[in-house]
């Protein structure tokens, strides 16, 4: 088909519009990374835009000889990984069930399961209970009271109704039972949805700081998001900073810099190559029932 | 009778033969939510109660004024009026402004002649909403810092004066839209492009050959096509009118403009667990709790009846 003259010029207005919109996302992220990089003096004196001024890594090896951060970093990822894995197994057991239609007792769970998406009993309620549990305080509370989520257990659930019940009847007529089918049938069917599922989970517990706040006092096992919290707030400084005796502002701004980066780098790892799990799930959740 | 009862108990029997499995895999999810959704609910009652350390919640006293007096005390605290008028501002404003951004974006997208750019600037935008609330502050803290922040520099160069963009209550409400709309605007485009992609492509031929132009191909195609997503998600949306999330505005709100910061899950966190007021605090989630499942039923109740299932979307 042939174009227009006014039909390429606005082809063009177009692409320049989501070129600029394509900058305005990504010009925050090179704006830290440049100060991050950048020397605490020419930062100080607003030097510093889109390119590192004085370029120094000072920043970086501050942080990084910073055990509290360091050790941060590591028990996040432990903990992502181990939250994940609970996450995901807990959805599979809670959704598998729930496609069996002729499972007694399978509407009242399913009622009780959605209800909780409806009506939470709140903050306060919450916390009360897990001090009255004991987990107040312990690592295992930012693991078991947000280990599933009612929303991804509807998407699998849609996800395995979709999958032909005669594969599945096929191979109970060959004598296997549920968790057999579960097993050799839909699992290895519903490797793309878990992916995504996992990744939700993960994003989740990497990106969470509020259940760490409510419900831990103890430093040691404060996740990377809540540390950065700390810092950005000025509530912690970066230790080897203080105990250095550094009193340099411009120091100080390089380094909050720096932490955020740390922060954003394994996202930014990770993302390009699960792009395609995150729209995937996305469209999922949209799907109607 | 005997031979009956035999045949019944002789199928329950092998039901559960075949099903215990499913049954045994249903339990521990079953105890989660006992345990850490249906069990808090008999902590509400602390919200009629006078809250003691020492005694369990089915022990304590009744609250004055029969048990509402802690009611009474959130709606004559300034604090708390001020918490439920930010809530309901922002997710006003959330709405007037951050709604419209992913519909006006997924038409661009869709409007967008080169494939291989379309799908740069998806990855792209798509990418803010996989960035923590407190990263998000970080960088924004770092962008409109006063004196060496990318922005007011800029703004500096060609005249302008620093703007306090996060120390001043108006700045910051403004401010916090724009970052909510940069944060999730992109994202939400993926429903609507889905919802397009489900537009009759012969409707696009056929007004190319009545010689529609681009806007009104635009207006009574693409936007009428997507017509029912977009009165679903608007319904949707406004039945969370009065819910608050607590990790937007806890990071990215300071001590300058608590006055506009401050919502009501905010209000909870300060006063029930840093500041121990568990009754009042308890009581202020509750009100908040059934508002929004009130106003969630309502609006589930109406996209239903534009034949979407509510919560789904």
């Amino acid at each position: 088909m042939v174009k227009s003259k006014a039909s390429r010029f606005a082809d063009i207005v177009i692409a320049g519009t989501c070129l600029i919109i394509i900058l305005v996302c990504l010009l925050p992220i090179v704006n830290v990374l440049a100060r991050s990089l950048s020397s605490a003096d020419s930062l100080i004196k607003g030097k510093v835009m889109l390119i590192p001024a004085g370029l120094n890594l000072e920043a970086y090896k501050t942080v990084l000889s910073d055990p509290k951060y360091t050790w941060s970093l590591v028990w996040t990822a432990i903990l992502t990984v181990m939250c994940t894995c609970l996450s995901v197994f807990m959805t599979v057991i809670c959704a598998y069930p729930l496609i069996y239609t002729e499972l007694k007792g399978r509407k009242v769970f399913t009622a009780l399961m959605i209800s909780t998406m409806y009506f939470s009993a709140g903050t306060i309620p919450n916390y009360l209970l897990v001090k009255d549990i004991g987990l107040l305080n312990s690592p295992l509370v930012l693991m078991i009271p947000s280990c599933l989520s009612v929303f991804n257990v509807i998407i699998l659930r849609s996800f395995l109704l979709g999958i032909p019940v005669s594969l599945r009847e096929s191979s109970e007529i060959e004598g296997a039972d549920p968790i057999d089918v579960l097993l050799r049938v839909y699992l290895p069917l519903s490797t793309p949805v878990m992916a995504t599922l996992a990744l939700f989970y993960a994003v989740g517990r990497w990106n969470g700081y509020s259940d760490a706040l409510m419900y831990l006092k103890n430093r040691m096992f404060f996740p990377i998001q809540l540390l950065l919290f700390n810092i950005l707030n000025n509530v912690t400084s970066v230790e080897v900073a203080t105990q250095e005796g550094f009193s340099n502002p411009g120091l100080s701004e390089t380094l909050k810099s720096a932490t955020v980066m740390f922060a954003i780098v394994p996202i930014l790892i990770v993302y390009p190559w699960l792009q395609r799990y995150f729209i995937a799930g996305a469209t999922l959740g949209a799907v109607k029932e | 009778m005997l031979k009956r009862g035999g045949r019944v108990k002789g199928r329950t029997s092998a039901y559960l033969k075949r099903y215990w499995m499913l049954y045994a895999l249903m339990l521990a999810p079953l105890i989660y939510f006992i345990i850490f959704k249906y069990i808090p609910m008999t902590y509400i009652q602390i919200a009629f109660k006078k809250f003691n350390i020492t005694q369990s919640v089915w022990e304590m006293e009744w609250a004055k004024n029969n048990g509402f007096e802690y009611f009474i005390k959130a709606f004559s605290n300034r604090d708390f009026l001020y918490a439920v008028r930010n809530t309901v501002m922002l997710n006003v404003l959330d709405l007037a402004i951050g709604f419209p951004a992913p519909i006006f974006l997924a038409v661009l997208l869709n409007e967008l002649a080169f494939k291989r750019f379309k799908k740069i600037t998806q990855t792209i935008i798509y990418m803010p909403h996989f960035l923590s609330w407190v990263i998000i502050s970080g960088l924004a803290l770092q962008l409109f810092a006063p004196t060496t922040g990318l922005v007011n520099t800029a703004l500096g160069k060609i005249g302008l004066g620093p703007i306090p963009f996060l120390n001043e209550s108006v700045h910051w409400v403004i401010t916090y839209i724009f970052i909510g709309v940069w944060q999730s605007a992109g994202w939400n485009t993926i429903i609507y492009l889905a919802a397009i992609t489900g537009i009759n492509p012969e409707l696009y031929e056929a007004a190319a050959v009545d010689g529609v132009n681009r806007l009104q191909k635009i207006w009574h195609i693409t936007i009428a096509g997507i017509k029912p997503t977009i009165v679903v998600l608007l319904v949707m949306n406004l039945g969370r009118i009065l819910s608050s999330d607590f990790d937007r505005p806890y990071a990215l709100g300071n001590n300058l403009v608590s006055n506009v910061s401050d919502v009501i899950a905010t209000f909870v966190y300060t006063n029930g667990i840093r500041g121990s007021q568990f009754s009042l605090a308890t009581a202020v989630g509750l009100f908040q709790s059934v508002i929004c499942v009130i106003f969630l039923l309502a609006s589930n109740a109406i996209a239903e009846k534009f034949g979407e299932h509510g919560i789904m979307s």
